[in-house]
């Protein structure tokens, strides 16, 4: 049993409603109590879809409980064909249906409908939303991509797009960049799949020469399957920031059997040049903690780190199937894993480690809002804020310029920071005055008291004190906990002025 | 599940006969299950938590339907059920009281703690009820621990409230068998709306009057054979039951929405308490002209305007008792998840005798109805807004009508216009 106050991922049928939505011709039908439609609002108002999920659910009740709920899924399940006529159904259950153990897929068969019917297998106690997503996917790919067929040699490569689903952050326009991409390399899109893909499509998978995974949470196990069974190779890079970018054109290229060159030559990102103007200066060494699916946070660090000269001070995810990927590349930071589901443990994380930048989820929005510290959305879980109306890729170079104004704008401008750091006792350019760019009334709720670790007893001299204020709120945390550690292992009982610039000098980056 | 065949329209002459029928529909329901009261009820009960023994489901409809992440500590909490809690490794006595130390560690200030059973934990049948009197002895007298269940299975939507407010009821003091005659009005209000009613209750000097939930855990209204209640929501039957089970007596009234239903709502009361005709018009007056002003504003877009209300929050033929008579919309079809047929007496006397109600849910079917009946206004859920807007129908969210303070004189016109601003924005959008 786990005490959770909110979720990164919803239950795994969610992930399955998540693959479901993002196509066409394909219907589900979803053995689950009545309640479990809340689902629906997910898609209808976070992401505003204009057309309910394509889900059939059984909705039963206690009183159906005494009857046959087998035959309230047998139903569901004729009515849901007759209505709808899907290419391809996928049948299953939601957490409560699947204690009753009625087999949805067994059922299914047993109707024999005209349409190929697919059973999903999600084990609501043990995996989440992006298994399900995930495995979903696969099955589909599995269940539909027919046989392995001869490709002609052809001049020019065609491949999948694999992994945008519904509710994803930002796959809407990651697609449009990364077909971009891939049209200026002069590769050809067989099919994008699961999003705008019917189940037809997903028969004309194996035509393409090579897959990419755009979303290896959603399409990894997919894109593994197909290169077994279709002998389609499939790409590793998630094409998130300029670095990123250059080597996924560098891997299709590879794959494609084509020059990159050109394209890379003409390379439209803004990102480096914005990072090297001298008014990013101020930008370095500031200290960053990253939080996300694997995919977004393993490409936060990169981008933070190699492209705007940020120090990631953490890195984390909720997605366990990526734990190892995480922990390797936390490593190379120099920095330990954070791998939980536990909201309340990533929010002890970020008031401990004091960062001047989180990039998180929006829940670690939430987090640092009332650590008053500044931050920026990069991974699901999305709110309606996640759906911008203007064109607002991840992916791709331009991705990356998103990504450098999504990030930079959250912070304090560099002469305001100065200012800051000179004078901090300005009536208006106090400490308390959040960026003037940003509305600038209200202070940030102020950084709770960390929590020190116990062990540390040691007394601040009222001078010392006093001399602590003059550094700026967003560096104050940290520069008590230096202090105080400092101090600490030198056995100092009073920290004095002295003591404070000692410290300094000892942390000094 | 059965198919209906699509109700007869309108057109076709339902329900012209004395007796008033009620369809009976069975399929999908698009509603939300009883769990969804909290995101409201931890509101109301300030310093009580909410605690869901429940599966990952649970916790991500509360934290959907509370729209993410609004509140940053929220006072409720989901208990997920794991592979080893239903396959018997881990004791679920243990592992519950494990969490329930953990979260009362963490909020030393909640005073009341649910527990609130869901699909899961009643299928596998955890008895969540002795749970709580273990909890409750273990914890007093910090904390009191109650337990009901909103699970899909067993409630639907507002029922969860009922389930709520009907566990607190045997926690209830006994009133002294020679108390004066009181007044508990039963039913979650926003604040601003029961300072109202106090006040109003005041002025016709009916006392005491008590509320139930309380704002406090500790304050507790007693109830006991000297006390009436009056319901302001349609949806506790339970809790209703309870009461009398106590000794309580129902006041039967119309719920307090519009001006209408306000003053018979009040004077219901009023006549249980013998005030006078004098004095309850002196009290009502200048509240029931201000609602009037208010709601002239907003006849003139509802009025002939024919409106689609899907099942939600049993509110709907109360809704449409106002609209029909106080906004002069036209009534299509009042879908209600449940209708409780003594609660909803007074209301059903008021209802146009052609308005079809229709009980329970096929939503194809029912989306069919509405297509082909083209309403000019759609009361409907979250799941059903944006898609009926983009087939060009106006909608009105329906769980809005959870969330904002409608009951009331002083409400009458925010009520009005909640189902008039659909209609302005569409009228004045030129994209």
């Amino acid at each position: 049993m786990q005490l959770t106050l909110w979720t990164y991922e919803g239950p795994p049928h969610i992930g399955a409603m998540r693959v479901a939505t993002a196509m066409h011709g394909l219907h589900y039908v979803l053995h689950a109590p009545q309640g479990d439609t809340y689902a629906d609002l997910l898609f209808t108002m976070i992401e505003r879809r204009d057309a309910r999920p394509p889900v059939t659910y059984t909705t039963f009740q206690a009183r159906d409980l005494g009857g046959d709920t087998a035959e309230l899924f047998k139903a569901a399940a004729r009515e849901a064909y007759e209505r709808f006529s899907p290419q391809a159904m996928i049948v299953g259950a939601s957490c409560t249906a699947e204690l009753l153990q009625d087999d949805p897929g067994g059922l299914a068969k047993a109707l024999d409908l005209p349409c190929p019917v697919i059973a999903l297998e999600l084990p609501a106690y043990q995996k989440k939303e992006n298994w399900g997503a995930s495995e979903t996917f696969y099955r589909l790919v599995r269940g539909l991509a027919g046989a392995r067929r001869h490709r002609p040699q052809r001049d020019r490569k065609s491949c999948n797009i694999l992994g945008p689903t519904a509710l994803g952050f930002r796959c809407r326009d990651d697609i449009r960049e990364i077909e971009k991409l891939l049209a200026a390399l002069g590769v050809a899109v067989n099919v994008i799949a699961p999003y705008g893909a019917s189940p037809q499509d997903l028969t004309r998978l194996g035509d393409a020469d090579f897959n990419v995974v755009l979303y290896p949470e959603i399409a990894l196990t997919a894109a593994q399957w197909l290169e077994r069974a279709h002998g389609q190779p499939h790409t590793r890079i998630v094409p998130i920031g300029v670095g990123a970018t250059r080597d996924f054109v560098a891997e299709v290229a590879r794959l494609a059997d084509i020059d990159p060159a050109a394209t890379l030559s003409a390379e439209s990102s803004r990102l480096p040049w914005y990072s090297r103007s001298v008014d990013s200066t101020y930008l370095t060494g500031k200290r960053v903690f990253i939080f996300g699916d694997a995919t977004h946070a393993l490409a936060a660090a990169r981008i933070a780190q190699d492209e705007l000269g940020f120090k990631v001070v953490g890195l984390g995810t909720y997605s366990r199937e990526f734990a190892r990927d995480i922990r390797a590349a936390a490593e190379s930071y120099g920095v330990e894993a954070l791998v939980t589901d536990d909201y309340l443990e990533v929010e002890a994380k970020v008031a401990e480690l004091q960062p001047e930048l989180v990039l998180g989820t929006q829940m670690e929005r939430h987090i640092a809002k009332r650590l008053g510290v500044p931050c920026a959305v990069i991974s699901a879980p999305v709110h309606v804020q996640d759906f911008p109306a203007r064109y607002s890729p991840q992916m791709g170079f331009e991705g990356a310029n998103v990504i450098f104004d999504s990030w930079v704008h959250p912070l304090m401008m560099g002469l305001e920071e100065h200012l800051l750091t000179m004078f901090r006792d300005d009536v208006e350019f106090h400490d308390g005055a959040a960026p003037s760019h940003l509305g600038g009334k209200q202070a940030p709720a102020p950084v709770p008291a960390a929590p020190v670790q116990s062990d540390i007893i040691v007394a601040w001299a009222d001078e010392a004190e006093k001399e602590l204020k003059k550094i700026p709120f967003f560096v104050r945390g940290k520069a008590r906990r230096n202090t105080e550690k400092f101090a600490a292992e030198r056995g100092v009982a009073t920290i004095t002025v002295e003591t404070l610039y000692d410290a300094k000098a000892h942390f000094a980056r | 599940m059965n198919a209906l065949a699509p109700l007869p329209t309108l057109a076709n002459g339902v329900g012209q006969c004395g007796a008033r029928e009620i369809v009976q529909e069975r399929g999908q329901r698009e509603v939300f299950c009883g769990l969804t009261g909290i995101v409201w009820l931890h509101r109301k009960i300030q310093d009580a938590f909410f605690l869901v023994v429940g599966s990952r489901t649970c916790a991500h409809l509360i934290q959907s339907a509370a729209g993410v992440m609004i509140f940053a500590e929220p006072r409720f909490a989901t208990a997920i059920l794991e592979d080893r809690d239903l396959a018997g490794i881990a004791d679920i006595d243990d592992e519950l009281d494990a969490v329930v130390d953990r979260l009362l560690a963490r909020r030393p200030e909640i005073k009341l703690l649910f527990l609130v059973g869901s699909c899961p934990s009643e299928v596998i049948k955890i008895d969540l009820s002795r749970a709580a009197a273990r909890q409750s002895r273990v914890h007093a007298p910090r904390v009191r621990v109650l337990s009901y269940s909103g699970s899909g299975i067993e409630t639907t939507f507002t029922q969860g409230e009922d389930a709520c407010l009907a566990a607190l009821v045997p926690t209830l003091p006994q009133e002294a068998s020679n108390a004066p005659h009181s007044l508990l009005v039963v039913g979650a209000l926003a604040d601003v709306v029961e300072d109202q009613f106090a006040r109003l209750f005041d002025a016709l000097g009916i006392a005491p009057v008590r509320f139930l939930p309380m704002r406090r855990a500790a304050d507790l209204p007693a109830i006991g054979p000297n006390a009436s209640f009056l319901l302001a929501q349609p949806f506790l039957g339970d809790t209703a039951h309870a009461l009398q089970e106590r000794g309580a007596r129902r006041i039967e009234a119309p719920f307090p929405l519009g001006a209408e239903g306000t003053t018979l709502w009040l004077r219901a009361a009023a006549d249980a308490f013998g005030v006078t005709q004098e004095r309850f018009d002196a009290v009502t007056a200048p509240a029931r002209a201000r609602a009037e002003q208010a709601l002239t504003h907003y006849r003139a877009t509802l009025a002939g305007k024919r409106i689609f209300l899907f099942p939600d929050s049993q509110l709907e033929p109360a809704l449409a008792r106002f609209l029909a008579r106080e906004a002069a919309m036209e009534i299509v079809e009042i879908g209600t998840p449940y209708l409780h047929r003594r609660h909803m007496a007074s209301e059903l006397e008021l209802l146009p005798q052609d308005a079809p109600i229709v009980e329970g849910q096929h939503v194809e079917n029912q989306l069919d109805r509405c297509r082909a009946a083209r309403p000019d206004l759609v009361l409907c859920g979250l799941g059903l807004a944006n898609p009926l807007e983009a087939e060009g129908f106006t909608t009105k969210w329906s769980i809005e009508l959870l969330f904002s303070p409608i009951q009331g004189y002083d409400q009458a016109g925010d009520l009005a216009e909640l189902f008039a601003r659909p209609l302005n924005r569409r009228a004045r959008l030129e994209v």
